[in-house]
């Protein structure tokens, strides 16, 4: 079976190609569907394929950068990029990455870095699924208030509504993003990007699964344009990530072309299956990936002394995320397929008239 | 009185900016003498073991990262666009509108 394998040049192992493609390809439709650049689910990915961490890490923000820029193209076209909310995001992010790479080399220092950014890490995934499965319960008990009380479902706007609040402060310059149909003052969105870059910063993310939830629930974007201009921000993040990565010499631009040729297709499956899923859909799944994230980190927190053990939880974490890619990938295609079909019937429907 | 408040106010704050300044000039000294400490980790590629494009990659990533990282910041999204366009030709089979979209929030 020596032809499914290829030697790397740079990292100077054997890959399984068919692996790499997969996992291109499932995290592609996933990244095109949430609008993140999906590091957490690469870098475990391509570790298990054969790649040392450090390779695992550059070869994956490096494929993101292509993989984000075709699903943010397809989302482009679908009108769900604020350009101006996107630059501005993407300003902010970039002046708080620096403060918070700063806090993590005072970490290091201290000795504590390690232990500090995943506790971070588990109670920022913590507060974004509770976040997103709290705003899913409380707009239920909305609707079935506005049911009992003779009123349309419809009528209810949302369930977590902090944008609201956010959008009374009226400091000047006003600022109004069109495609996102929101109207605030300037500072709220920079305020946002320098703390979603800063967390992102400390974290070493590319800031996706951050930048999401902060563009519904802080800004108040519709879940579709929050998918669409977080691709837009990311896609300029990993490219300095790739570039960073690479002048590191821990990129395999080879096993990133393989792996990019499954993330085209994947991509635009993602988006184009967002077309057909109304925008709670999306974030109720998006709170379900966070929480599988969340889960396989603790895992890997626990403390454990025997190493057999030790090793039988890191295999288990990297089964779980694995797992769930898949279940997600195979989720979106599914929402692709029924969509397509419906939209043709639909169609063909039309011209039979 | 008041002005003689404002006055300490004021030697305060420039006191802890300049603390501040320091510490910000000691943490960039010791980010940069990390990162000199990182890049002393020398990896090479064993190009011996390959020919054509592959050998040529492995010998640029050798003798430049600058360039090494150029190339690949460039090619990655000039591939991606490529397969986007080609991806592009295949959905278009599909009979779908792959210009807009009616659903909404809810």
């Amino acid at each position: 079976m020596d032809w499914l394998h290829i030697w790397m040049p740079i990292a100077n192992v054997p890959i399984a190609w068919p692996g790499l493609v997969i996992l291109g390809l499932g995290v592609g439709m996933i990244s095109g569907f949430f609008g993140m650049g999906g590091g957490w689910m690469m870098t475990p990915g391509l570790n298990i394929l054969g790649f040392p961490m450090a390779f695992a890490v550059g070869t994956g923000v490096t494929q993101m950068a292509g993989s984000s820029l075709v699903s943010a193209r397809r989302h482009a076209h679908f009108g769900n990029v604020d350009y101006k909310l996107g630059m501005i995001m993407i300003l902010g992010a970039i002046c708080g990455f620096e403060p918070g790479a700063q806090i993590v080399m005072w970490l290091e220092r201290q000795g504590k870095v390690d232990r500090y950014v995943q506790d971070g890490y588990v109670v920022l995934l913590s507060l974004i699924a509770w976040l997103v499965f709290t705003d899913l319960s409380r707009k239920k008990s909305k609707e079935r208030e506005a049911l009992t009380s003779g009123r349309a479902a419809a009528s209810v706007s949302g369930g977590i509504e902090w944008h609201k609040t956010l959008h009374k402060i009226k400091v000047p310059p006003m600022i109004e993003f069109h495609k996102a149909g929101v109207r605030c003052s300037l500072w709220l969105p920079v305020a946002v990007s320098f703390l979603t870059g800063l967390m992102a910063g400390i974290l070493g993310i590319g800031g996706g699964v951050i930048c999401m939830p902060a563009l519904i629930y802080l800004i108040g974007c519709p879940t579709h344009v929050a998918v669409g201009t977080d691709l837009f921000q990311v896609t300029v993040s990993v490219l300095y990530g790739a570039a960073s990565y690479s002048y590191k010499g821990r990129t395999e631009l080879l096993a990133a072309i393989i792996m990019l040729t499954g993330a085209a297709i994947g991509g635009q499956i993602g988006a184009i299956a967002t077309k057909y899923v109304r925008g709670y859909g999306i974030r109720v799944f998006f709170g379900v990936a966070v929480v599988g994230c969340a889960v396989s980190i603790v895992l890997k927190l626990i403390p454990v002394g025997n190493p057999a053990f030790r090793a039988f939880l890191d295999d288990t974490a990297a089964i779980l995320i694995l797992g769930l890619v898949g279940a997600l990938a195979l989720y979106i295609f599914l929402q692709f397929l029924r969509g397509v079909r419906q939209e043709r019937a639909a169609r063909a429907a039309v011209a039979a008239v | 009185m008041i002005r003689d408040i404002g006055w300490r106010i004021a030697v305060s704050i420039t006191v802890r900016l300049t603390r501040a300044r320091i510490a910000l000039l000691a943490l960039l000294f010791t980010a940069s003498a990390a990162a000199k400490e990182a890049d002393r980790v020398v990896l090479v590629a064993d190009s011996r073991r390959f020919t054509g494009w592959e050998a040529w990659w492995a010998n640029l990533y050798d003798d430049s990262r600058f360039y090494f990282a150029l190339l690949t910041i460039l090619i990655i999204p000039g591939l991606g666009l490529l397969l986007a366009k080609l991806t592009d030709l295949l959905l278009a089979r599909l009979g779908i509108n792959l210009r807009s979209r009616v659903v909404s929030e809810r």
